[in-house]
Order: C-alpha cells, then structure tokens, then sequence
C-alpha cells in the first residue's frame, strides 16, 4: 500500500513543480481523454458483455449521487438510509412533468426537478433530522421505502407500470465522431458505428455519458466551494461534536437540513437524468436496496472525499458490469469484496486529508499535553 | 373502516401473530446494538438460513402426514434445526464478519459495510445454492437444492383449524402456537438477562464495555454469545414464519429484517421488553391499517406509525437502554 502511495506522491511532487499553464493543459488532456472513454473502447476498461457508453453513463450517474449523499454523510455525518426515494423524486418529476401529466421541455423540467427535491429534502428534514444517530438511519429508510410505496400505489403517478415515453434532450446534430475498435493491441478506425454531436437518441449512450459527465464536473465545482465555505465549516463542526458545534453558535439543525436538502437536490438531478435516459420508470428502479449501494459507495470512497466517493461509485457500477460473465455470482462477490475492504482498508479507499484545522486543533492539544507533564 | 369494525378480532390476532416474528427477530437486533451499538444489517440473513435449515430438515424426515405425538415431535425437531443453523450463522458472521473490525477499532460506519457485505454473501449463497451441488454432479437434492430462486415451501405440518372464537374470529391452533411458543421463548430469554451470571455479564458490556473488562467480564466471549442469543431467537422466529406463511426464499429475510428492525426501534432500540412491544405494536397497526386504507398501503403505515413515534419519543416507546435494565 506504502509503496503506492510513494508513487502517487512522487507524481504529485513533480507535477507540483510544472509550471501553472501547463498543470492546467495536463488538467484539460485528462478530462479531454475522461470526455472521449466510449469513443476510445480502451481495451482493459471496456465492457465485453454490455454497452461501453451506457455502464460510462451509469457511472456518471451513480457518482452524481455518491457526491450528494457525501454531502449529508461524509460532510454533515448524517446517516441517510433512504437517499434512493430523491432519486426517485427527481426522476417522476421528470416523468410527471414531461410525459405523464404535460410536455414540459427537459431543460426546464430538470431545474424544477432539483427544486422540487429541494422542498422533498426540507419536508422530510425538518421533522426528522432532531432524531440522532441510528435513529435517523431506520427512518431515513422508512421514508425512502415510503416514496416507493406511494409512487406503486397511485394511479395518478402510473401505478406499478410507471411513466413511459419520457423525451430525450433536445439535439443539434453537428458532426458525426467515428469510434475506434480494438485488435490486441492495434486499434482501428471504426467508420460503421459513430456518434453523432451532439444527438441524444435511445441506441447511442455517448451523448448521454457526455451530458452526465458534465454534470458532474460542475456539481464537483460546487461541492468544492461549498466545502470551503463557512457552510462546510459549519457542517464540519456540526459532524465532529454537535454540542460544541452549538454552543460555538452554530445553528446546527439549520446547517443539517441545508446538508439534507442540498444532497438532496443533487439526487434529484441523477434521478431526472436516469428518467431521461431510461425512457420509461417504475417504482422497481427505487427499491431499497439501491440506498444500501450508495451509502457502500459513500462509506467505500472514504466519507467527506469527494474523489473517493466518485471512485468507489464509478468502481462499483463498473466492476460488476465489467465481470458480468460471471453472471449469478458476481453479487456473491461483491459482499466479499465489501467485506474485505472494511477489514483491509477500513478507512474507504481514499480517505479525507484532515483539514488544516483538525491538524493545528491536535498539535496544540499535544503541545498542552507535554507541557503539563512538563511542569509536573 | 367497516372492514376494520367486522374483523377486528382477526386482525388483531393474526396482528399479533405476525408481531410474535417480528419480535423475536427484533430481539437479535436490540441485544446486538445494546452491546456493539451496531446495526446489524445481516440479521436477516440469519433468519433466512434458519428457516431453509428447518424446511430442509423436515423435507429429510419426511414430514407430512404425522398425528399426535408425531406433529409436536416435528415442530421440535423444526425449532431445533432452526435454532441451531441461526446460532451457528450468528457466531460466524460475528467471527468473520465484526471481530477483525473490532481488532482495529475501526470506524462505526464501517461495520455497517461490513454488515451489508455479510448481507449480500449470505442471501447470496443461499440464491446459489444448486451451483456446488451441480458441480459435483449431486443430483439427487434437487428436491432441496433445485430452482434456488424459487419459494421453497414448508412440507405439511399441522393444518390451521379453529380452537376457540373471540367473538366473531375463530383462533387457530397456529396463530396460538405462534403467539404462546414466542412468548415463551421471550419470558425464558428475558429471566436469562437479568437472572443468569452470563446475562449480568451482558448488560455489563452494554453498560460500559471498559469497566465491566476491568470487573473481568471477557467481552470477546460475552459478544459471541450475544450473537449467538440473537441467532436462536432469529431460528425460533424462522420457524414460527414458516407455520404462519408456509413458504421461504432467499431474500425472504430482507423485508422481514426492515420490518424487525423498525420493531427494535419503535420498543426503543437496546431494551428487550421494547422488542416485544415494538413487534406486537407493528404487526397490530399494520393490519388495522391495512383494514383501513387497503392492503398496498401496510408497509407504508408501518414507516408512518414509526416516524410518528420517533418524532413525540425520540428514543422509543420503552426508550431504556439494556445496559439500565435493572436485575
């Protein structure tokens, strides 16, 4: 592990010393080269048994959601064991808005999603987020498995069957990409299958991967600001001791819903992102096993790193896919995997750095400490 | 609202009922967390293990068609099956699943990935079973084994027929076996806690791990056999599940487990008493709800009931915790 971890560090000290234009260019190339994965089928990364495009778009989507419930758990320590029912909201509003009850176009359909998952999160913060710990685990988990249960049983939002023939965003053809295939080691220029810019369509995912994927790197840039603001400051006194948090003036239970509704929110946008590029939902897509996998993708990321978190998800939507010939087992699989990584590596696979405050907080703790053995 | 009127004996006692499994599966939880202040998300699997153990058992004895002294000899032969398989998942997942975590202190929430690890492996294993045989060639056990996915369903034991009425609800000799043999095993489990030298020892490492290693309990051993209490009692409840719904699957333990846990939380989560309260007080608001708003709505009044409860006692209805629990 040491060894890997020199590595990495030795790489980040030499980049450190590049200059600042070309750091940024090396920036650029990366998500350059992230942007053109479904185009480039790399051999080892690609997926044989399904889709390319679409397990890169389910990645996407799945690490837009570990982001925002890195928000409640690893940021505000809030164990949500129902995150899946906002992701629902977000997708039947989607539904409701654009196919079931009206036409409303995607691009303002998706806004009202997030607001409406906005007030879902407030609603169903307020009354519960006085409730600590475990508590608010199970009924976190009552609520998801409530939203499922009431988006089966009304008719108005489609019942068992759920909303079909949700629309594509809208597309401006403009060039077509042509991919490239893979031979061994030689790849080919495949001029029978091409993408076209930029045309969302139900047999191509590439569009969809590329919209998501932009979602995400905004929605990082945000997390990013928000984490360093007095908000994140906020949430993270709230996290380390409550009380404290409090009695330093921090209107604690204000900060926790605002964690609640804005993870929320972003579940929200996977969920209207998965409705579009599904087509059609039902209350199956939601059941709760999937709020189990996005708190594994939380807690397996190292809760509070936003890199973590989108690795473990992007690592847990590709690894099964990836193995999928081992069909019936690869669930099996997964939960000893799971398993060992708690053992092996308990702190997730990139834990947070302590921020520059916890660290002082600690040196000066140590500091008093010898001095008091000192002056014994 | 009439159908809750007409039948509300029925109700209630199959309400009851229903609540006895509730309970008992409950209590694995309560006891776990009391010690640990660990969810234990594989419980349920625990359950699950339980009641193959007990089907497979008496598919081996060829149970159907007994009579009298033959019926009670299967449903103990059923019970002890049960029992022994959960104990023995129990004590393994707490071995391979907890003890290497608790080794290097790690973090809670990590013990609840581990937990949802155990989860996937043991359902998983269980919805796989036919591939080891298959492979070596076994083909004999389809029977037991075959169609891993499917229900696997409880061979005839004793048909449901009327006892006695309460009022205008005929009480069947199963709803009275269920209820009477989970309160039993309740009233025996609860004497142990607070009467037993072991029990003292858990409601020490409950209390205060540190200091009860100091007063010389071993909390290594004390945790076992915490699992192991909450695996027997999870057994127990396999068995009355499979009198009362006849059939079990791979994930049959997934909803149930929801559904016990929000028991253990609703009694007040660490108190053993709240986990009996808590599974009748569901499995009777339940089936009124049911009455009430229809069938599709049970699980939501469930959820309801427990978010109305936690909101006006945020630790419970009993809200006491195992360590305060007095001798």
């Amino acid at each position: 592990m040491s060894a890997v971890r020199n590595f990495f560090h030795a790489i980040r000290v030499r980049l450190g010393k590049l200059p600042k234009w070309a750091q940024i260019l090396l920036w650029a190339l990366a998500v350059l080269l992230v942007y053109l994965l479904p185009i480039i089928n790399p051999p080892l990364l690609t997926t044989t048994d399904s889709d390319f495009a679409s397990v890169l778009f389910s990645c996407a989507m799945y690490s837009l959601v570990a982001i925002g419930l890195n928000i409640v758990i690893g940021y505000a320590g809030l164990l949500d064991l129902g995150y899946v029912g906002f992701f629902a909201v977000g997708a039947f509003t989607v539904g409701v808005l654009s196919s079931a009850h009206g036409s409303i176009p995607l691009l303002i359909a998706f806004p009202i999603a997030m607001a409406v998952t906005l007030v879902s999160g407030v609603l169903l913060g307020a009354p519960t987020l006085r409730v600590r710990g475990d508590y608010l685990a199970i009924v976190t988990l009552g609520f998801g498995e409530i939203i499922r249960l009431v988006l089966l049983n009304t008719q108005w939002l489609g019942g068992a069957s759920g909303i079909a023939n949700i629309p594509s965003p809208p597309s401006w053809a403009i060039f077509e990409i042509p991919h490239i295939t893979w031979q061994g080691l030689t790849a080919f220029v495949d001029l029978e299958t091409t993408t076209t810019f930029l045309e969302f369509t139900v047999v191509d995912a590439v569009p969809f991967y590329w919209l998501a994927l932009t979602l995400v790197l905004i929605v990082l840039f945000l997390d990013w600001l928000m984490q360093n603001s007095r908000v994140g400051r906020a949430w993270e006194a709230t996290r380390e001791d409550e009380d404290a948090a409090e009695l330093m003036g921090v209107p604690t239970f204000r900060f926790k819903l605002l964690a609640f509704a804005t993870g929320a929110a972003i579940g929200g946008l996977s969920g209207a992102l998965f409705a579009t590029r599904q087509g059609f939902i039902n209350p199956d897509n939601f059941s709760i096993i999937y709020s189990v996998l996005f708190v594994a993708m939380v807690v397996v990321g190292g809760q509070g790193n936003r890199w973590g978190v989108v690795s473990a998800a992007v690592l847990l939507i590709w690894l099964p896919e990836k193995f999928r010939f081992l069909a019936d087992g690869r669930y099996l699989l997964f939960g000893l995997a799971l398993m060992a990584l708690a053992i092996f590596r308990p702190q997730g696979l990139l834990p947070p750095k302590r921020s520059v405050r916890a660290k002082q907080a600690e040196e000066e703790e140590q500091e008093v400490l010898e001095e008091g053995t000192a002056r014994v | 609202m009439d159908l809750l009127v007409n039948q509300f004996w029925a109700l209630t006692i199959t309400g009851l009922a229903i609540g006895a499994v509730y309970a008992l599966v409950a209590l694995g939880y309560t006891l776990v967390y009391g010690v640990l202040r660990l969810i234990n998300f594989a419980h349920s699997e625990v359950f699950m293990w339980g009641s193959f153990a007990a089907v497979w058992v008496l598919m081996g004895v060829g149970a159907t068609n007994a009579s009298g002294m033959g019926v009670v000899g299967l449903l103990v032969l059923g019970f002890a099956a049960a029992m022994a398989a959960s104990g023995l998942i129990a004590i393994g997942l707490e071995f391979f699943a907890y003890r290497p975590l608790r080794k290097r202190n790690s973090p809670p929430l990590i013990a609840l990935i581990s937990a949802i690890g155990a989860s996937f492996v043991l359902s998983e294993a269980m919805g796989l079973r036919d591939k080891p045989f298959a492979a070596l060639g076994l083909e004999g056990l389809q029977e037991y084994v075959g169609r891993p996915r499917e229900n696997l369903p409880l061979p005839r034991l004793i048909d449901a027929k009327p006892v006695f009425a309460v009022f205008n609800y005929n009480v069947t000799n199963v709803d009275i076996l269920v209820i009477v043999s989970a309160l039993v095993m309740m009233v025996v489990l609860d004497q142990f806690m607070r009467r037993s030298r072991l029990g003292r020892g858990i409601r020490a490492v409950a209390q205060d791990p540190e200091a009860a290693a100091l007063m010389g309990v071993n909390r290594d051993r004390v945790i076992r056999i915490t699992f192991l209490i909450g695996g027997i009692m999870a057994g127990g409840a396999a068995m009355l599940y499979l009198l009362k719904i006849g059939v079990t699957r791979y994930n049959a333990g997934f909803i149930l487990g929801v559904k016990a846990f929000t028991a253990a939380v609703l009694g007040g989560i660490g108190n053993l008493r709240g986990a009996l309260l808590g599974g009748f007080v569901l499995g009777v608001a339940e089936n009124y709800g049911s009455a009430i708003f229809g069938t599709e709505w049970k699980d939501v009044v469930a959820f309801v009931l427990l978010i109305v409860i936690l909101l006006f006692r945020p630790t419970g209805l009993l809200g006491e915790s195992l360590g305060k629990a007095r001798a």
